[in-house]
């Protein structure tokens, strides 16, 4: 048994034998991982493994040493975990004692090592051995790149497991390091360096004497300067060596003095990365230095900053001076100071105020603006840096207001003004007395109202947002002042219309301003508005017709306008609403336009009140039934035939109606929801009116029965409300609903009607859930559009339904989508239909405002478009291939929507497919397609350009003939074309320039000026083509 | 023609000079969007296009230094003549010649050929006024001078698009 047991053993270690020869003498790889493999499984030891390399260990030849230590290193980089204590520390010597060896051995050799540092049981004080012996034995900048790296691993290795013996050997480790990497210029190489001195210094070993040795080492390598050669295989970016340099110069207070005048050298250079990185380092520097660091460097520091943000001529520069500016005055602030130290702060600060300051004094020079800058980064930095420059720049400013007369002189100042007001949002003071605004207020406010009735519009704009800032700060205006304010607003609010940007302004601080001075507004603003429509409702009756016109609809949107407080909602919206009233008792005919201003007016109110459940509640219930029961009333028939009262039955008034109704309901509660829809279904099915604040009617109210043709219209208000509902909320009657509506729409009525019926019922269709009700309301709806479309007066109505349907579906992946999308597609040739399943297109793949809305709460799946896209485009152009000469537009015009509104990464991909198609649309006679067609090219022009490359003679040829286009908006877009083409690449289109600039001469003196500007920057731009300094 | 010198480091030789407002774009009429009604190149056009030239020394547009304005905009649309005079920021600016080389280039790269183009210094604002004119006036000396690449390359930098 025994004998057998020995017999076992050796057979394995027999192969082992023969591995080992294979590998040294026999110069094979495979043996290496074959014994790795066989140690790993235990069919022999390590110690086996050394037995049996023996000779080849000590082999006289150093190749075949070298050879004999590379299989053991090989093995122990798999194994290492498998060893033994007293194994490693005879590895370890071993290993040490070879780094003495030949240099052909010195790479097996630090394998070895490194797979040795990966070891567990390496007892305490052979890593510090190790790396003395590599310190003093090998060269490390003579070995190879790969060779290098190895050594850095086992230095990582020991930092990360051993860092206890290694600080152990003092700052002797630290120098050690220093001597190793000195000179090393691969980027891979760099990063792991680089890591390794940063770890050095965050965790704490010893850097004893060799601090500035350190500092000499890596900052050598500042700027980077490094351009990964072309398809580099190791992906090093400059932006990685520039961001871990950058953490090892930026990590330690002690390289300051070393660091500041080569970072203040390389601000100075002429390069303009070399720029921008040392701010870049400033600016993370300032996170660890206190004044002791910047102390003797702030001057020059300043000088170069300031000088960068003077004379540059590129943005990022100017940014990145001003960051470091305002990081640096942030590490003035932050630093704790001795009771006896001077604080640099404010001698810094006021070294900046010095030279800043007189240029403050000039606003209609270039200096002005850099100036500001360069106070504001400083004042940003903190609340004392904030103090201290605002409690100089201030004064002087708001006297340099009064000094200059001119008012583009006084905008620049107050702009600057409204600067600093803005910082001081930053900083919260809990005291009022503290607070550094306090004392300035009155002379501030009295600065805002000059501008404010300034004749100039710039001056009045940056008036106003500096009124808002100021409100906006807690506690600092009086009501005095608030009251004065909103008179201003007031005034302004009710401009001519030349200074339109100026009235929206003032709308819009009102509204910012309410919010936090509701009282003020309810006092002064909403009373004086009241009145103006009360007034005019007289002046209307003394036919005083033209200042109604000017003063009614800003009214109404400066009552809008201050809607955004819950107080102030509950005295406007009654206003807006009794307004509506009387304007529909009134005597004389309201005008279409005044009607649809009052609801915009509302729509706006509403929007505002989404924001608060209750304000939204409040709306709801107030408007909605009072917009109905007025909607209801003008759709009575009435014996004096008043056509006055009809206007709220117009299509575009209705229209503004429903998107009030809409926006009213989209965020109620599910609960609110159900009690509203309780009241609103039974009044459209079964003429209950009874919820209506105004009730008595001369007729009853039946829109789906016998129902007048005014009556079905509100159709369209029923949809605006049942379509915008919360999904979990239950409609009432929901089966007769949908019948009704189906009937509605493709009832012979109006097609206003007949739209919102089928519109309405898309909406429901689109929200109810998958099931058997579902299925129902689909097979209804498919057999009332085949009946329709078969044939008779109701074709066009059928279709409406069908496309409705169809988008319904679409968006949210029904099955039956593909189905009805294939019927529509069918329309595309038929004669009398064809053109409008064409623009249908549109319609599917465009987002409507009223119903099938995300905000709505409609089933919107977010890649229905391009989903749309791939089920069908491929049908489309089959289509447009079979399709007779005569109907082929209807196609491309229906492929150019879908393409169109197509995000364009997905557009991208399906490009060489489709090109060729496109660019036959472009020779279409139909100038809807061809519009269409360019608009979808001009952005794939600019996103890419290699695929178009490849069809640059077609599409020179083709643009160049739509710019002759009699439609203007054509020619518009083909220059447009023409322009996008120079991002192609250059050597593509110069063959082409002299042709080009030739044809484009022509274009240049178009009867329209929109053209010709189009064609002057299309052809400025073809002559930069390949010509110096484009 | 004229030297690059002064261009790229170096002081400036008017390191904070006056800044006038830039005029916003034109607002676009009814009438430029009727198909029908001709819009004829006047003033404002003409100084659209010269507005936005880059100054070869500050990171500022011609409009901004107050080099062109558009009451020195002369242009006759049935005549197809232009006449543009500009004014150097200071009475011995260097770069006078260069902003009007730049100015005629964009103008003979904007308009319709039939224009006959005078491109000149604000009489009495400029100490070598008749030399620049001169120049200016000779088309052969344009022609020769966008030869001469390192011209053609700050020119072609004045007229592109800032980034």
């Amino acid at each position: 048994m025994a004998a057998a047991a020995a017999l076992e053993a050796v057979a394995p270690l027999g192969a082992l034998w023969g591995l080992v020869q294979d590998f040294v003498m026999g110069q094979q790889e495979g043996p290496a991982d074959q014994v790795a493999a066989d140690v790993k499984s235990g069919s022999y030891t390590v110690l086996q493994v050394v037995e049996a390399l023996g000779s080849s260990l000590e082999n006289p030849e150093p190749r075949t040493r070298a050879r004999g230590i590379q299989l053991l290193s090989q093995v122990l980089l798999q194994c290492h975990c498998l060893l033994l204590e007293k194994e490693v520390v005879h590895l370890i010597l071993f290993y040490e004692n070879r780094l003495k060896d030949h240099h052909l051995v010195i790479p097996s050799v630090l394998q070895g090592l490194r797979a040795l540092s990966l070891c567990v049981a390496l007892p305490p004080g052979l890593a510090v051995s190790v790396l003395k012996a590599i310190f003093q034995e090998v060269h490390v900048q003579s070995l190879p790149q790969v060779d290098r790296h190895t050594v850095y691993s086992i230095i990582t290795n020991f930092m990360r497991t051993r860092e206890e013996e290694l600080k152990g050997l003092g700052a002797d480790f630290t120098f050690g390091f220093i001597q190793v990497m000195d000179g090393e210029k691969d980027p891979r190489n760099l990063l792991v360096a680089f890591r390794i001195v940063y770890d050095l210094i965050s965790r704490d070993y010893s850097l004893g004497p060799f601090v500035e040795e350190l500092f000499e080492v890596t900052s050598c390598y500042f700027p980077i300067d490094f351009t990964p050669p072309p398809n580099d295989p190791h992906g090093i970016q400059r932006e990685d060596l520039i961001l871990s340099l950058r953490a090892v110069l930026a990590s330690t207070p002690c390289f300051a003095e070393f660091l500041l005048p080569l970072l203040i050298e390389k601000v100075d250079s002429e390069i303009l990365s070399a720029k921008l990185d040392s701010l870049q380092t400033l600016n993370a520097c300032c996170a660890v230095y206190g004044q002791k660091e910047l102390k003797d460097f702030l001057p020059s520091l300043w000088a170069s900053i300031r000088r960068e943000v003077f004379q540059t001529a590129s943005e990022r520069v100017e940014a990145e001076g001003l960051a470091a500016l305002n990081s640096l005055t942030a590490c003035l602030s932050r630093s704790v100071l001795r009771a006896d130290a001077e604080d640099l702060l404010d001698s810094f600060l006021s070294n900046i105020l010095q030279d800043c300051r007189h240029h403050l004094c000039e606003p209609d020079m270039k200096l002005v603006w850099p100036s500001a800058k360069l106070l504001q980064a400083a004042a940003g930095a903190s609340a004392r840096a904030c103090d201290h420059i605002t409690s100089n720049v201030l004064p002087l400013l708001l006297e340099q207001f009064h000094k200059h007369s001119q008012s583009n002189q006084r905008r620049t100042i107050l702009e600057m003004i409204l600067g600093f007001l803005k910082l001081q949002q930053k900083w919260s003071y809990e005291d009022k007395d503290e607070r550094p605004l306090s004392g300035f207020k009155d002379q501030l406010c009295s600065l805002i109202f000059m501008a404010l009735t300034d004749p100039n519009t710039q001056l009045q704009l940056v008036g106003i947002r500096t009124l808002t800032v100021l409100g906006a700060q807690p506690d600092l205006l009086s009501s005095g002042d608030l009251e004065l304010a909103v008179g201003h607003l007031y005034r302004l609010s009710f401009l001519e219309e030349d200074s339109q940007s100026c009235r929206a302004a003032a709308l819009e601080a009102s509204g910012t301003l309410a919010a936090f001075y509701p009282v003020a507004f309810s006092t002064h603003l909403v009373p004086k508005l009241a009145e103006d429509l009360c007034t005019e409702e007289s002046d209307l009756a003394r036919g005083d017709g033209p200042t109604r016109c000017s003063r009614h609809p800003r009214c109404l949107q400066a009552l809008s306008a201050v809607s955004t407080h819950p107080s102030i909602v509950k005295e406007t919206l009654p206003l807006l609403l009794q307004h509506l009233c009387q304007m529909n008792r009134g005597s004389m005919s309201p005008g279409t336009s005044e009607v649809i201003a009052v609801c915009q007016s509302l729509q706006q109110v509403a929007e505002k009140c989404q924001r608060d459940p209750e304000s939204c509640w409040y709306f709801h219930q107030t408007a909605v039934p009072c917009l109905l029961a007025l909607a209801v009333q003008a759709s009575m028939p009435e014996k004096e035939h008043s056509v006055l009262k009809k206007v709220l039955l117009e299509d575009e008034v209705l229209a503004t109606v429903v998107s009030v109704i809409a926006t009213a309901t989209t965020h109620l509660s599910p609960d609110l929801a159900t009690q509203s829809v309780a009241h609103i279904v039974p009044l459209f099915l079964d003429g209950n009116i009874s919820f209506l604040p105004e009730n008595s009617f001369s007729g009853r109210f039946q829109p789906f029965q016998d129902g007048s043709s005014g009556q079905r219209r509100l159709v369209a208000l029923l949809m605006a409300f049942v379509c915008s509902l919360p999904r979990n909320v239950e409609i009432p009657q929901l089966n007769r609903l949908m019948r009704e509506l189906l009937e509605l729409s493709c009832c012979q009525s109006c097609p206003f009607s007949s739209t919102a019926a089928a519109k309405c019922f898309a909406g429901l269709l689109n929200k109810h859930p998958a099931g058997q009700q579902l299925d129902e309301f689909l097979q209804l709806a498919v057999d009332k559009v085949e009946a329709g479309l078969s044939s008779g007066p109701c074709r066009s109505q059928a279709f409406t339904l069908l496309l409705w349907v169809t988008k319904a579906l679409v968006l949210r992946y029904h099955p039956l989508s593909s189905c009805l999308t294939d019927r529509l597609m069918g329309l595309l040739s038929d004669p009398e239909l064809g053109p409008a399943a064409a623009d249908g297109f549109s319609l599917l793949m465009s987002d409507c405002t009223d119903v099938l809305t995300r905000a709505g709460h409609a089933e919107v799946r977010i890649m229905f478009r391009q989903r749309f896209f791939t089920d069908n485009v491929p049908a489309l152009v089959r289509g447009f291939h079979a399709a007779p000469q005569d109907v082929k537009p209807n196609y491309l015009k229906g492929l150019s929507h879908v393409l169109n509104r197509l995000p364009k990464p997905v557009l991208l991909p399906e490009l060489p497919t489709l090109l060729s198609l496109l660019l036959e649309a472009l020779s279409c006679p139909d100038s809807v397609v061809q519009l269409s067609t360019l608009s979808c090219l001009q952005p794939l022009l600019l996103e890419a350009p290699q695929v178009m490359s490849l069809h640059i003679d077609t599409l020179v040829t083709k643009f160049l003939n739509l710019s002759a286009s009699p439609s203007m908006a054509v020619r518009i877009a083909a220059l447009q074309c023409m322009h996008a083409l120079t991002h192609l690449p250059t050597p593509v289109l110069l063959p082409y320039k002299p042709q080009v600039i030739r044809a484009l001469a022509k274009p240049l003196d178009d009867k329209k000026r929109l053209v010709r500007k189009e064609a002057v920057s299309a052809r400025g731009e073809w002559f930069l083509l390949g010509s110096p300094g484009s | 023609m004229v030297g690059g010198g002064g261009i790229g480091g170096g002081l400036l030789e008017n390191a904070n000079p006056l800044i006038y407002e830039r005029s916003g774009d034109r607002p676009v009429t009814e009438g430029e969007e009727d198909e029908q009604v001709p819009d004829s190149i006047d003033a404002r056009e003409i100084f659209d296009l010269i507005r936005s030239i880059n100054d070869p020394e500050h990171p500022l547009t011609l409009e901004e230094l107050n080099v062109v304005e558009q009451v020195r905009v002369q242009v006759s649309d049935p005549e197809s003549t232009v006449a543009v005079a500009f004014t150097p920021t200071i009475p011995h600016c260097s770069m006078a010649t260069l902003i009007g080389l730049s100015i005629k280039v964009k103008l003979l790269r904007s308009l319709p050929q039939r224009f006959k183009m005078d491109v000149h210094i604000t009489p009495g604002t400029h100490a070598s006024e008749h030399a620049v004119n001169k120049q200016l006036a000779d088309k052969e000396r344009v022609a020769a001078a966008l030869e001469n690449t390192h011209l053609l390359e700050v020119v072609n930098q004045c007229l592109s698009a800032r980034s």
